[in-house]
């Protein structure tokens, strides 16, 4: 067993609209590395990991986080629909104002002493994840002249083997800050479709009444090449 | 159709870190070693907002042992350096060369770069994937013992860049 090769779904490492590319990326090819058994296994960690509230980053301080509060929730699969089940997810975003609790982030907009911005859970048996946070802002960066990151929540995925590990980020839909954010472009100037990927979709569904609206983003890892068909059973 | 990657941003450090992350095995563990080094840019500075992951087999060669995390993760520190404490791999068995999987992340890099980890003091003689790497370039893989244990600098791009493979 081997994992389809997904390549095209991802950017190029060499993407000049995103400046901080151009030293960070290899210039000598790549060498294909077969996938035996150290590729096919990956880490398995359990709940122990988890703290109580990891999911819901609403509820790790002791007062409540400024801002819409959101349910973001989704479904794990390799893509041949199969579910990713008992798989650690783990987020971290800016808070409602576009400020991350970093030392790096200086820009004026204030921290939030009410959110972190981090999230992790595993994914239950049939591969669904959900956390409870709040939407966050867009913020602005140096990549271009007045260049602002649409708003995202960075996604952080283990998979079942070494070879499906995927960190990428979750956007949201409509947002007026896609056309000139590199982030997303890398993806959309090949693939339109495959940038659409990247965008969740409002749930009215699974908003909770007098309390959260509610997004759902699933999550496509690479699944296993075909495997010789057998012969159907008579 | 598969989910595109992103990078992991300036601000990884307050979401991936763990604080056992570099501790794959406790202190005290028979054979423990430290793996460090620097994740180095394309001007020779260092990346101070790089991840290292490592993925390797217990000591015996096995997958399958369940007291034996066997997952690394260690950010880079202000001098883009890291370190991960662990044991080395045992060879899995099927004519591989003791190895270490590793995935460097970093503000810069739209997707994740998979590069290995060898043992200068093992045999890599019969190592088909040491084979495949242009022999110029191997010594980018094999990490040397020294009394602080065995260095794996990570060199993005430029002279010496590391050797990264397409999984």
């Amino acid at each position: 067993m081997t994992f389809r090769d997904d390549s095209e779904s991802h950017p190029p490492l060499d993407y000049p609209g995103y400046k901080s590319t151009r030293l960070r990326h290899p210039k000598q090819p790549l060498i294909l590395l077969p996938q035996r058994l150290t590729e096919l296994t990956g880490p398995v960690l359990g709940e122990d990991r988890l703290g109580e509230l990891d999911h819901d980053l609403t509820r790790q301080h002791d007062g409540e986080p400024q801002g819409q509060r959101i349910i973001v929730h989704g479904h794990v699969r390799e893509d041949d629909g199969r579910p990713v089940r008992d798989t650690l997810v783990e987020i971290w975003q800016a808070n409602a104002g576009g400020r991350y609790r970093h030392r790096w982030d200086t820009w004026p907009s204030p921290i939030d002493p009410n959110f972190t911005g981090v999230g992790r859970c595993i994914t239950d048996r049939e591969g669904y994840f959900r956390f409870v946070t709040i939407r966050p802002g867009a913020y602005p960066w140096g990549n271009h002249a007045n260049a602002w990151r649409p708003a995202h929540i960075h996604f952080s995925l283990l998979g079942r083997a070494f070879t499906q590990r995927l960190v990428t980020q979750m956007y949201f839909p409509d947002d007026p800050l896609f056309f000139q954010d590199p982030m997303y472009n890398s993806i959309a100037d090949r693939d339109k479709k495959a940038a659409e990927r990247m965008i969740c979709a409002f749930d009215y569904e699974s908003t909770e009444e007098q309390w959260a609206l509610a997004f759902r983003w699933d999550i496509v890892l690479r699944g296993e090449d075909a495997t010789p068909t057998e012969e159907p059973h008579a | 159709m598969t989910t595109p990657s992103q990078t992991v941003g300036p601000y990884l450090m307050i979401g991936l870190p763990w604080p056992d992350g570099p501790t794959v095995v406790p202190e005290g563990t028979p054979g423990r070693i430290r793996l460090y080094g620097k994740v180095i840019d394309g001007e020779g500075e260092a990346v101070p907002d790089a991840l290292i992951e490592t993925w390797q087999a217990d000591a015996g060669g096995s997958f399958e042992n369940g007291d034996f995390r066997g997952f690394g993760r260690a950010p880079t520190n202000d001098d883009g350096d890291w370190e991960i404490f662990t044991v080395k791999p045992g060879a899995i068995g099927d004519g591989q060369a003791p190895h270490i999987d590793l995935n460097v992340f970093a503000r810069g890099m739209l997707n994740r770069c998979v590069t290995r980890i060898y043992f200068a003091d093992e045999d890599n003689g019969g190592d088909p994937v040491l084979a495949t790497v242009p022999e110029a370039r191997r010594d980018t893989l094999l990490v040397h013992p020294s009394d602080d244990g065995y260095r794996f600098n990570v060199i993005l791009q430029g002279e010496g860049e590391t050797v990264f493979f397409k999984l």
